[in-house]
This record gives structure tokens, sequence and C-alpha cells, in this order.
């Protein structure tokens, strides 16, 4: 006799936990490839090197606190956060970068809160953040693409180097992303469309991902594309991914229309720094967003809001992480107030009057 | 769903739907199939006295006394109630507590029914025409013949006419959704005797003085449908309409189908008639139908038998009273390979820890579940998907509930509003972490209303003591102000029985 249901409902759907992250993998495969493909033997390393010992800290973390571990690792939740912190760093980051990356996005951000489910701020975003500020040099340092089999692209022994033995890329293969060169070149005084010219960016580039930024970031389209299928499965809501970049594009269209030679248009906002893989992977977190689908469109407006603000006044060239991080802390406040009407009730949960004539 | 339809993103395809799930329907196995009417009459029929909402009912024969078909054997008590009838001749043989259609089978008060084989029906009222009869003859016809809603609620139907006809309902909806998976009984009613349910309706209607009715039929239904409009055309008088509704979980909530065929929405603390309307069961209409045309009392029901380890599972016409043990053998079930009997739907039932308990009036299904389908392994962490937020069709948020129940402060889930969740399982069956959300709700609802009658038993002998001793303090102080009275005026003494008055 089956003890675990004495109570109603005897039947459910086939939906587990591991099938959601295996699915979110499956959507962040073909940026991941792209990543790997333009940026060479350093990514593979640097992506291998972050997800293992993601993987690792999690399943010690579940040991000290005497938790099953094999079973919880199995969820795939820490397979998805370890991804998703080596797709934010820069492809030719040292090793430990991506090791300390997972330590903060794991242990700090997650398992100190209490594991799965618990924590309140999008441990990916915490460890991007941390490791921003802790170490800018490394976290700035942005490769021209290399792609596999071109003559730029570095040997395995050269890759292992770079990832493992601290040598440092050569000049002249480094250079700025596009929103750092924006925000360099506007702080200079020089109008939009004549740096957009000098800095070698093409908006066609950019969107397809061929273009310098972080390991698994550049590509908007494929991000895009991968973000559809989660909405196709149903492993996400559009409410979060649209507010933000509706909330992105409309203020990005207001500010270009008003002075098209200091603000970029929503096209290259759309297309270009972590923006696309925040909207769909990032925002949308179960855990670090709100319940109410409303609460959701507030959540993923004010995401929007920030990273416009950042990008355009403040004093990095991108805001995502930021953004999420600061939303995330309101998630609360946000559940708190914002909560779907019960049935019968009015928003107060009142309930509701009764029709004239009756008493 | 097309993925950039935003309406239908938004409200998951209809507007006037709230929430909802698409379980497996798993209906197949059943519904094409004919009701059966051959099971044989069991050794034993177990009567118990209480199947409905309200009083138990009171026996009013004795053990031993032999009884015809359709005899009252209990009647009903107080303001709501049923009465019980013998659903076949025999011998009373006795009255004592048996194992119920419980989770813990508990033994309630029973009456033992050993059928003679005879069938020997008692003397029933000539026919006569229900339009000719006052409305509230046809609720007093109704309660008398001891109809219940067959829906799974079993609320005494007469008390419902009752509060219709004089609150002045301007729709009678019938309910033939039929949501939890498995159960095809309405289904087959209606395919095979729609034109008996649609007299019921119109019977129902003339009780109510109302005009119109609209059945609402799930769309994967399309025979039932096919035969309620023909019956609805032929002898509906242009006054019963029948409506597809879309096929959803839980959309036979009559909330949710008042809000999909009306449009109307039910005040917390109003009931259906507070907005014009009067909900039955389809099958219910047929009982009514039955009742007043034929003069049959509920003694017997159409039945789902089904589940993965019932062999040949279709649906049965059986008398109440039949033990589940003996329907589900009718129907080749595999007690090796059940890990859980259910009495009614997989959503919303009552698991049984053994089969040995007889059909109550209110039962639509029995299901003898193999371990594949109830597929429970250990609850996970909570990843807080708020799937269960868009899957309540109430607007609760099951996950914080269940959190603040988990940490004991179960005021705090009531603040959440715990006290409005209908128990349907859409947030259990959805949750990916097999949290099993509905059995945390039901045990707070259970937890708080026994602290609400502490507290009440406490609070009253609280106040009988208060008034104990204000009573005494009176009556002393009254004695004192007698003695003084009596002193000043130099009087004797007064007799004992003068005091006390």
């Amino acid at each position: 006799m089956n003890t675990h249901l004495l109570s109603a409902p005897f039947t459910r759907s086939d939906l587990q936990i591991r099938s959601i992250m295996l699915t979110v993998v499956v959507a962040m495969m073909p940026a991941t490839a792209l990543g790997i493909f333009i940026f060479g033997w350093p990514a593979l390393f640097l992506f291998l090197v972050t997800v293992l010992s993601a993987l690792w800290f999690e399943g010690a973390c579940l040991k000290l606190a005497g938790k099953p571990a094999q079973a919880t690792l199995a969820d795939g939740s820490a397979l998805v956060t370890g991804w998703l912190i080596a797709l934010t760093l820069p492809p030719w980051a040292p090793w430990w970068i991506g090791v300390v990356g997972s330590f903060i996005g794991i242990v700090v951000g997650k398992q100190v809160f209490g594991g799965l489910g618990q924590n309140l701020f999008n441990p990916a975003m915490l460890a991007r953040v941390a490791l921003l500020v802790s170490f800018p040099l490394e976290m700035t340092t942005w490769i021209n693409t290399a792609p596999v089999f071109s003559a730029a692209a570095p040997s395995f022994e050269t890759g292992w180097a770079i990832t493992f033995g601290g040598r440092l890329p050569a000049d002249g293969v480094t250079g700025a992303t596009l929103l750092g060169w924006i925000k360099t070149e506007l702080s200079q005084g020089r109008k939009l469309n004549e740096s957009l010219v000098s800095g070698d960016f093409s908006l066609f580039k950019s969107l397809l991902g061929w273009t310098r930024g972080s390991l698994g970031e550049t590509s908007a389209l494929l991000l895009a594309g991968g973000g559809g299928w989660l909405l196709r499965k149903k492993v996400i809501t559009w409410h979060i991914p649209l507010s933000m970049l509706a909330t992105v594009a409309l203020l990005a269209s207001i500010f270009t229309l008003a002075d098209g030679e200091r603000y970029p248009s929503p096209l290259f906002h759309l297309s270009s720094g972590s923006l696309m893989l925040a909207a769909f992977f990032i925002a949308t977190d179960y855990v670090t967003s709100p319940n109410s689908l409303a609460g959701q469109l507030i959540f993923g407006a004010g995401c929007g809001l920030i990273v416009f603000v950042i990008r355009t006044w403040g004093g990095y060239p991108e805001g995502v992480g930021f953004a999420v991080l600061l939303m995330n802390s309101l998630t609360p406040v946000i559940d708190h107030y914002v909560r779907p009407r019960i049935y019968g009730r009015d928003r107060k949960g009142r309930p509701l009057e009764l029709p004239e004539g009756r008493e | 769903m097309a993925l950039f339809d935003i309406q239908a993103l938004w409200t998951g395809g209809n507007n006037r739907i709230r929430g909802g799930v698409h379980p497996e329907p798993r209906k197949e196995a059943t519904a094409d199939r004919p009701i059966d009417l051959g099971f044989p009459l069991p050794p034993m029929l177990y009567l118990g006295l209480q199947q409905h909402v309200g009083q138990p009912a009171e026996p009013v024969v004795n053990v031993g006394d032999h009884v015809l078909k359709g005899q009252l054997l209990a009647a009903s008590q107080g303001m709501i109630s049923a009465p019980i009838h013998a659903p076949t001749s025999g011998v009373v043989v006795d009255i004592m507590d048996y194992p119920s259609a419980h989770p813990s089978a508990l033994p309630t008060p029973s009456l033992l029914l050993e059928p003679d084989g005879e069938e020997h029906w008692i003397d029933r009222p000539e026919k006569t025409d229900p339009f000719s009869l006052s409305p509230e003859e046809i609720s007093v016809r109704v309660g008398a013949a001891g109809v219940v809603g067959l829906g799974g609620a079993a609320f005494p139907s007469a008390v419902k006419l009752n509060l219709g006809r004089r609150t002045k309902i301007h729709t009678l909806l019938i309910n033939g959704g039929e949501c939890e998976p498995y159960l095809t009984c309405d289904d087959r009613l209606m395919r095979e005797r729609a034109k008996d349910a649609v007299d019921g309706i119109l019977i129902m209607l003339h009780g109510l003085g109302c005009q119109q009715a609209i059945v609402g039929i799930e769309d994967n239904k399309p025979e039932a449908y096919e035969a309620m409009r023909s019956a609805a055309a032929d002898s509906g008088q242009g006054r019963v309409e029948i409506a597809l509704v879309p096929s959803l979980y839980p959309m036979g909530w009559d909330k949710q189908l008042i809000g999909y065929l009306t449009g109307k929405e039910v005040p917390a603390d109003g009931r259906a008639t507070d907005v014009g309307v009067l909900m039955h069961n389809v099958g219910t209409a047929y009982a009514v139908q039955q009742a007043i045309r034929y003069g049959k009392p509920l003694i017997s029901r159409i039945v789902t038998v089904s589940g993965g380890a019932v062999g040949a599972p279709r649906n049965i016409e059986a008398p109440i009273g039949a033990p589940l043990a003996n329907l589900l053998a009718h129907c080749d079930y595999r007690p090796e390979d059940t890990v859980r009997y259910v009495m009614g739907g997989p959503m919303m039932g009552d698991a049984l820890p053994h089969p040995n308990v007889p059909l109550v009036k209110g039962a639509c299904g029995i299901l003898a579940l193999t371990r594949e389908e109830v597929s429970a392994s250990d609850a996970k962490s909570c990843i807080r998907c708020s799937r269960c937020v868009t899957a309540c069709p109430v607007g609760l948020l099951p996950l914080e509930m269940m959190t603040r129940i988990r940490a004991g402060q179960l005021e705090a889930a009531l603040g959440y509003g715990l006290k409005d969740c209908i128990s349907c399982g859409s947030c259990s069956y959805v949750c990916p972490s097999e949290i099993p959300l509905v059995h945390y709700f039901k045990y707070a609802n259970g937890e708080l209303l026994s602290r609400d009658q502490a507290n009440h038993k406490a609070e009253q002998t609280k106040r009988l003591a208060e008034e104990r001793q204000a009573r005494m303090a009176r009556h002393k102080a009254e004695a004192a102000a007698a003695a003084a009275q009596r002193k000043a005026a130099g009087k004797p003494k007064p007799k004992l029985t003068e005091e006390a008055a």
C-alpha cells in the first residue's frame, strides 16, 4: 500500500524540477555552442571549470548540511546555475574566475540561504556582480572573436595556458564591447554615429553574436530563440521577458527620437550586452521573481528600467546584473502587495457586494 | 495556443475561466461502453444513515422486518437531511456501526439489508402529470424520494429547490461538465437517457418557477452534447439550452461554470442564488424525473468503475449500499495491482483503505489505481515556479499558504485566503516538486476548525461560570437586602419558601 498519497489528488502531471531544468539547458545550448566556437579552447575550458565547480560546491554544501546530495544534484538546478555563470564570464578569463564565480553563486548565493528555492538573489547575477566589482580587470578583458579553425584561434596548448597558466592575451586581440565603446566615446564628447563607424561595429554582427562579449551573451538571436523555446515548452511565461524588453525598447525609442546623436536606438539596446540572456534566462528565475503574473510584469518592467538607466547614465556600460539584483530585493515587496484577486472578493479581500434586490 | 496571442496567454485561453489544469482524461476506458444493468444483487446491502450533507436519517424499521423495494427505511431529520429507502426487497438483519466510505473506513450507523431476490416493489403512487403538481409539491416529493446531489456533494436536492424558489432565481444551471478524469457516468447518462434527463430539467424548472435552464457539457463529450441537444429540441420547449464548455479542470466547480455560462460572480459570503442562479448535476435531474414521474426513490445510481487495475472498466447502475469490492470484482479488478482505492474522481475523491465499504448516493466513481497511475514520490523543495498560482481557480497563492502552514503559522495562512480554498487539487496536480499542497490546506483548515471549537467551548464554560457567580452574588445581595428590611420592620424571619421565591 502506498502511504504517500492519503489525500487527493491521486494523479499528477509529469512535470518535474529535473525536466524543467533540462529544458533550460537545451535552450541555452545554441548560444553556448556559438560562444565556444567563436572564442575557442579557452572558452571551453572556462565553461567546463565553472560548471564542474558549481556542481562540486553544491554537492559539498549538501553533504555538510546532511541532505541527500545525489538526488538533489540530479535535479539539475546547480547545473543551470553554473552554466549561467559561465555564460556571463569573459571567455578568456582565468580558471579561478570561474571557480570563485561558482562559489559565490552556489555557496553564498544559494546554499547559505537554505538551498533550492530559498535564495533571495539570483545566484548567477550575484556571482557576476561580485566578480565584476572584485576583479574588474579580469572581468572586462574582452577578446576579439577568434573562431576555432581560424588563423587567429589559439591552439589547444595556448588555450590551456590562457585558462590555467595565467598567460595574458597578447595585445591587439582584445578590445571593447559595443556598450563599453559607446560609453567611452560618449564620455569623450564624440557623436554616436561617428563612434559606431570608427569602432568597427555592426548591428548585424551584434545581433548574430559575432562580436566581443561574454562567453554566451553575444548572440541576441540565439538567446531569443532559446527563450522562444522555453515559452513554447511553457517553462517560462511571456510576462517577464516581454515587459523587460519592451521597457528597454520603449525608453530607448523615446530618447533616440529626442536626441539620436546621444542615445542609441532600441535595436542597439536589444541586440547588445546581456539583455537577452537576462530577459529569458535570468530574470525569469522562478525563485527570485514574483508569484503573480501582474507582479511579474512589474518586475520585468523594473528590470528594464534599471538596465536602461545604468546603460545610459550609470558608471558601468552594462547594468543587467545590478538591475536583476535590485529587483530581486523588491520581489518580496511586490509579492506582498500584488496578489491575484480571490474569487468572490474584491482586491482588498472583502466579499463582493450582493447584487441589487438580494439580501 | 499561439505563441504571441497575448490575450490567450494572459488568461490561459478564455477570460471567463479562472485558472485550471488539463489532467489526462483517461475516460476512453469507459466512455464508449453502455451502462451495465446486469450487476447481480450482492448477498448483503449496507445502507449508511448519513449519505448526505446534514442530519443523519432516523431508522423507521426494526431489525427482523421484511421490507419491500423502495420502502422507507430511515426518515429524514431536521431541516437539512434525506431519507433512505430499500434498494431491493429483503430482511433488515441488523442496525449497527459499519465501515463507511471514508479515508479511515470509519464505522458509522448503518442498516443491513439482506435481499430476498424477489425485487418486490412497494405500491407506487399513480402516475401523475408533474406539471399539474404545485411547485411546492415537487420539492416535497423530491425530498421524500431521498434525492441528493449526485455529482458528489450529496446535498439534499429538495432543500436547494426550496431555496431557489424562495429567492426567485432566473436560470437553472445543469452541470454536465464531469471534469474529473476517469469518470463517465454523467456522459453515459446523457448519451443513453437524454430524454429523461431533459424531462427532469423541465420538472425542476416547474418546481422552481423558473423559465430557463442551461446545461453545460464539456467539449470532450460530443456524443452527449448531441444527444442532449436533440432531446432538448424535441421536448425542451425552447427553455433548455445545451452549451458546450471547454474541457478544463475544474470546469465542474459550480462557481466556474456559473461564471462561464452567465458571466456572474458569487460573493464570497453568498450563495449562487444570490446572483439568481441555481446549479444541479445532470444525474440529479434524472433522479428527480424518476422520483416525480414514476415514484421511484433514489435507490440506485450510475457509477463509473475504472482505473488501471480494473480489467473490464465500465459504468454500472448499482444499488445503493452494494459493497465496492463486489462492484470491482464484477469488473475483474486485480487487488494485487491496486495501490490506491478511490471513491469519487482522482482529483477530489477520498482514498479508501480497502474496498469493503458500501456505495453511497454521492459516489460517482470507484477507482482502483496502479502504481504507475498515482506516481507518488517524496516532496521536494518548492522552487516558487508559481504554477500553483496560475492553476488556482480561486486566485490563491498556494505556495505562500504552504510555507506558512509548514512553519505552523496557521493564522498567517488564513490571511492568504486559506478558507476560500475549494480543495480542487489543481495546485498539487501541477506542482513539479510534488508537494501535497491540498493536504496542507485540509490539515490547516481542520486544525483551525478544532481550535475554534475548543475556543468556543472554553468561552461558553467561562460565560456559564460567570453567569453563575453573578446569579449567586445577586441572590446573596437580595437576601441581605430582605434581611435588612425585615430587621428594620421588626418582623420575624419568613419561611424558606418565600425567600426562594
